[in-house]
């Protein structure tokens, strides 16, 4: 089993997320996650896949996501040549105390803390998938009384392999 | 003009002659304004049933088949018959009425949801909210469901959209599609390299599918494969790809296929899989079967080739471009001189035959499908249905330069009955026979009154075994004769049932006088039933 990380464009036609998720649930493909929204222009939403298979099933997931009407183009984003972002809110349950502790992990992070109350706080931080992971970790000594993760969101390097909403 | 109206335009603008369906209030706006056309309606007897005329008609025309039901049962019941035409890649417009567009999600009486329903049976669907859209919408689903991997498109229309006013009625010369742009031509470099291994090859076999069919690519798969000697087999659906009886036709493949066919692909050292989705029942083990072998894939559906078995070549496009291009490549056909291979294949063919020993007692389907396809007219139209009956006719139908259609992905009984209909409505001038069981033919019978309402002059034999023969076998095999609702006693008399309809009836209850009886069924133009009584034991294996 790998990851993949695909980049489509589609349509932004009614039912458009629930035919690309159904598809998903139908054959049987593993989804991590899946982030969708509009781009520059309203009539297109971008959406970020990160699929898990053997290299037959990511094949087939890419060939099959092409085939849908809606989708205009489907891309893998390679590790090497794009960024990856991912934004994690994280409520840590937190007395008077133990608060300069858990700021002081965060700055290391750059995550930001965006609430704070008598016994909680909300930290929020960016990042790709790997330092989320690390900055949950170490948060491990807390109590994480909720997490909202919102799936990673991606984009290719540089000019080349853009398309072109115009074309 | 109202939406109702614009429904009816744009079938017209599409040559639609005829519609399948069944009223409902959700779609009576459209069936009011189609009277004022020159569409022909027929009314069906129940839903799933007019998805399948749909399918018979669109497979004689090479166009989508339409069919227009109401909405909530209306539009559930026709899920069958769209699934089956998707799993065949057959092009259909279904158009469901909807409850007012202000209800939806309401759960008022007779909603459903159907574009959530049958998402992962249809091409594309659409729920017309606007009612200018329609113009567009009816271009697009007509596009979609005829080019690339054809299949069927639902339209779901809110009544308040087929009664509103639309500005303008303008039907799009052209579809501007951004996202929607099927490959139709195969890459030249993957073409040449067809060819290079066409002329390395000893023991080159064509596997066809239905998708040559579908692409109307009958002639030119049959030029090249003369041309350069190789034989051909055929899935299921590919039957009819060549005349059964042509000297480089070798049967069909599969477990329920020819065992010489099967060799053939066993021992072949190039296999040109085409318009075919090497699915488990033609190939149940493609990794021995490619093992040894160079596969080439050509399909217009990219993400069947490598789905089940990764070719060496694959090549993605239309059936009939793609053969056009083979054709002018530069390759001499002395280069490809197989005459042993098809020598050895000529001789599985002869030594390979299955040894059958009818009883006597009995009408012998296969010799009863020999004769059937010998006196039916060199053009005829054979609609076999699902279950035994389906694999004898598999087996032993004779095409010679007619049409074999049946229901072979989602294997739907009661098919062949409505799927001929459609057919004949199709071409009324072409003979058209649909042969199936007691199980099947109890599943459509009620479609004997659309037969007579609309004088649509289907002939039907019904091979009667008191059976569901194909379960039944499968219970003899696996669980060694412990028969569990499989008996289909309570079947009614179809002598009485055709006198019921006034249709004319004849009964062979074994093998003599089979020849008069055939040709009274066939002598005129007007729907007959036929029952042949076969014994109940016998076995397609």
């Amino acid at each position: 089993m790998q990851k993949k990380v695909f980049q489509l464009l589609v349509d932004n036609t009614a039912g458009v997320l629930s035919r690309i998720s159904g598809l998903f649930s139908r054959r049987g493909y593993n989804i991590e996650s899946i982030t969708a929204g509009v781009t520059a222009d309203p009539k297109y939403t971008r959406i970020t896949i990160v699929a898990m298979g053997d290299d037959e099933i990511l094949d087939q997931i890419e060939k099959q996501v092409a085939k849908l009407v809606d989708v205009r183009d489907v891309k893998e984003l390679k590790p090497e040549s794009s960024v990856y972002r991912e934004l994690a809110l994280i409520k840590v349950k937190v007395s008077a105390k133990e608060r300069a502790g858990v700021i002081n992990i965060a700055d290391i992070f750059r995550a930001k803390i965006i609430d704070v109350g008598p016994e909680s706080l909300i930290a929020e931080l960016t990042g790709n998938q790997d330092k989320i992971e690390a900055f949950i970790n170490l948060l491990s000594d807390y109590e994480i009384l909720e997490l909202a993760r919102t799936g990673i969101a991606g984009l290719g390097r540089g000019i080349n392999n853009v398309t072109y909403l115009a074309d | 003009m109202i939406g109702a109206e614009a429904i009816v335009k744009c079938l017209e603008a599409e040559g639609v002659k005829a519609v399948f369906g069944y009223p409902g209030v959700a779609i009576c706006p459209f069936y009011n304004s189609i009277l004022d056309s020159s569409i022909r309606t027929i009314l069906i007897r129940t839903e799933q049933n007019a998805a399948h005329a749909a399918s018979g008609l669109a497979r004689m025309t090479g166009k989508p088949g339409v069919c227009a039901v109401t909405s909530g049962p209306g539009a559930t019941n026709v899920i069958t018959g769209i699934a089956t035409a998707f799993a065949d890649s057959i092009p259909l417009i279904c158009i469901t009425g909807q409850v007012n567009s202000e209800l939806l999600g309401s759960d008022v009486f007779q909603e459903a949801d159907i574009t959530g329903a049958v998402e992962s049976f249809v091409k594309y669907s659409y729920l017309v909210k606007n009612v200018n859209d329609i113009p567009r919408i009816f271009k697009e689903a007509f596009y979609i469901a005829n080019t690339g991997r054809k299949g069927p498109v639902l339209i779901d229309i809110p009544i308040d959209i087929q009664n509103a006013v639309i500005n303008k009625f303008k039907y799009p010369q052209e579809v501007s599609m951004r996202t929607y742009k099927p490959t139709v031509n195969g890459h030249i470099m993957q073409i040449k390299k067809v060819m290079g291994q066409l002329q390395k090859a000893k023991r080159p076999i064509i596997c066809a599918g239905g998708g040559v069919l579908l692409s109307g690519a009958e002639k030119e798969l049959r030029t090249f494969a003369e041309k350069y000697s190789i034989p051909v087999v055929s899935t299921m659906m590919g039957i009819g790809v060549m005349p059964t009886e042509h000297p480089m036709y070798f049967g069909m493949v599969g477990n329920n296929g020819k065992a010489y066919a099967n060799r053939a692909m066993n021992e072949a050292d190039l296999i040109i899989m085409v318009g075919a989705r090497v699915a488990d029942r033609a190939i149940s083990q493609p990794d021995l079967i490619i093992g040894n072998s160079v596969l080439v894939h050509i399909d217009v559906d990219s993400a069947e080739i490598g789905k089940n078995a990764i070719p060496t070549i694959p090549l993605v496009g239309d059936a009939r471009h793609i053969f056009e291009d083979l054709l002018k490549q530069e390759l001499e056909p002395q280069d490809c001189e197989h005459g042993d291979w098809i020598d050895t294949l000529k001789h599985y063919r002869d030594t390979m035959q299955i040894k059958r020993n009818p009883n006597p007692e009995y009408v012998d389907p296969k010799q009863f499908i020999i004769c059937l396809s010998e006196k039916m007219n060199e053009n005829g139209v054979y609609v076999a249905d699902v279950g035994q009956n389906q694999i004898w006719s598999c087996a032993y139908h004779i095409v010679r330069e007619g049409r074999f259609m049946t229901s072979g992905g989602m294997g739907t009984m009661g098919y062949s009955i409505p799927a001929a209909m459609g057919a004949k409505l199709a071409c009324p001038e072409r003979q058209v026979v649909a042969v199936c069981g007691d199980g099947s033919f109890q599943m459509s019978m009620m479609e004997l009154a659309t037969m007579r309402q609309h004088d649509i002059r289907v002939k039907i034999i019904v091979l009667k075994n008191n059976y569901l023969g194909m379960v039944r076998e499968y219970q003899h095999y696996t669980y060694k004769d412990h028969y569990s609702v499989v008996d289909l006693s309570g079947s009614p008399d179809l002598e009485k049932l055709a006198a019921a309809y006034d249709i004319p009836f004849i009964r062979l209850v074994n093998n003599h006088g089979m020849e008069e009886a055939i040709d009274a069924f066939l002598k005129n133009d007007e729907s007959m039933l036929m029952e042949c009584l076969i014994d109940p034991m016998d076995l397609v294996k």
